[in-house]
């Protein structure tokens, strides 16, 4: 498989469209708005239904990982011809051991955050399954930086 | 065995939540249980059934984002007015049903629904 378009932190140049999210730390009422938000877009612009809910999978659950870590992010969609990009940028505590938190299971959720639903120690790990490419940076108390990528082929 | 709604609704002596109007028009194959919305995102199938004892606004949302037909709250869980209102946006009936997790699975699966089950999940 070819490597999806662009970089990290780099403008996603020759992207058709791009749209923003805000996400608000805390706020378990609005989680999932973000998501929702994205989901119809890129059925309204035609992205097959797989593509979508692998989509709308990995943003739901990176919107709720800002939700109960972060105190405010921004997940950024960018539409390639060929691929889908997910960013999700967070200014919160920070990923101290991404090896870690890829494991299936590991979690740093409180019970309060599994009352939810959540916390579970698959959101990342999930991400991954349904992407192509998952990169993570994450600086410790200052955010992370997620990079979703999803082939249209 | 495909399954319309409406016979669900009566295996499991449920309440229609919202949703009645497409209590016909939807038919599933395979249901599967939860509690954790993760565990759902992570191993379900589209067009599958989730039944779930946690009745916020994320079992929604799952249900939404993993395209999944219907949720049947369990154990008498009752979803808030605005998660219900914003079921019927999103055309996902909730059923809720006073039987527990597993006499509602039971039943289910006793009349031949499958399970939406990890072993055959996405990309396994």
């Amino acid at each position: 498989m070819e490597n999806p378009p662009g970089r990290m932190n780099e403008p996603a140049t020759g992207s058709l469209l791009e749209q923003s999210y805000k996400i608000e730390g805390g706020n378990f009422v609005a989680a999932g708005n973000a998501a929702t938000k994205l989901k119809d877009l890129l059925k309204e612009i035609k992205i097959p239904a797989d593509v979508i809910r692998r989509a709308a999978i990995c943003s739901f659950e990176a919107e709720m990982n800002v939700v109960m870590y972060a105190r405010r992010g921004l997940m950024k969609l960018n539409v390639f011809p060929a691929w889908i990009v997910l960013q999700v940028d967070d200014e919160g505590p920070g990923i101290p051991d991404i090896e870690m938190a890829m494991q299936e299971g590991y979690s740093t959720a409180t019970e309060a955050m599994r009352e939810y639903g959540f916390g579970a120690g698959m959101g990342l790990p999930n991400m991954k399954k349904n992407s192509d490419r998952l990169e993570i940076q994450s600086v410790i108390g200052q955010g992370t930086h997620l990079r979703i990528s999803i082939s249209l082929k | 065995m495909e399954m319309t709604l409406r016979k669900i609704t009566e295996i499991l002596d449920a309440q229609v939540l919202t949703g009645s109007d497409l209590l016909d028009k939807i038919s599933v194959e395979r249901a599967g249980a939860a509690d954790l919305m993760s565990d759902v995102l992570a191993y379900s199938h589209a067009g599958a059934l989730l039944l779930t004892g946690l009745a916020n606004a994320q079992s929604l949302h799952t249900a939404d984002m993993a395209e999944l037909k219907a949720i049947v709250y369990v154990r008498g869980k009752q979803p808030n007015e605005e998660t219900i209102r914003l079921a019927a946006s999103r055309l996902i009936p909730l059923l809720k049903t006073e039987l527990g997790m597993f006499e509602s699975c039971g039943r289910l699966h006793r009349a031949g629904l499958m399970d939406n089950g990890k072993s055959a999940g996405p990309h396994e």
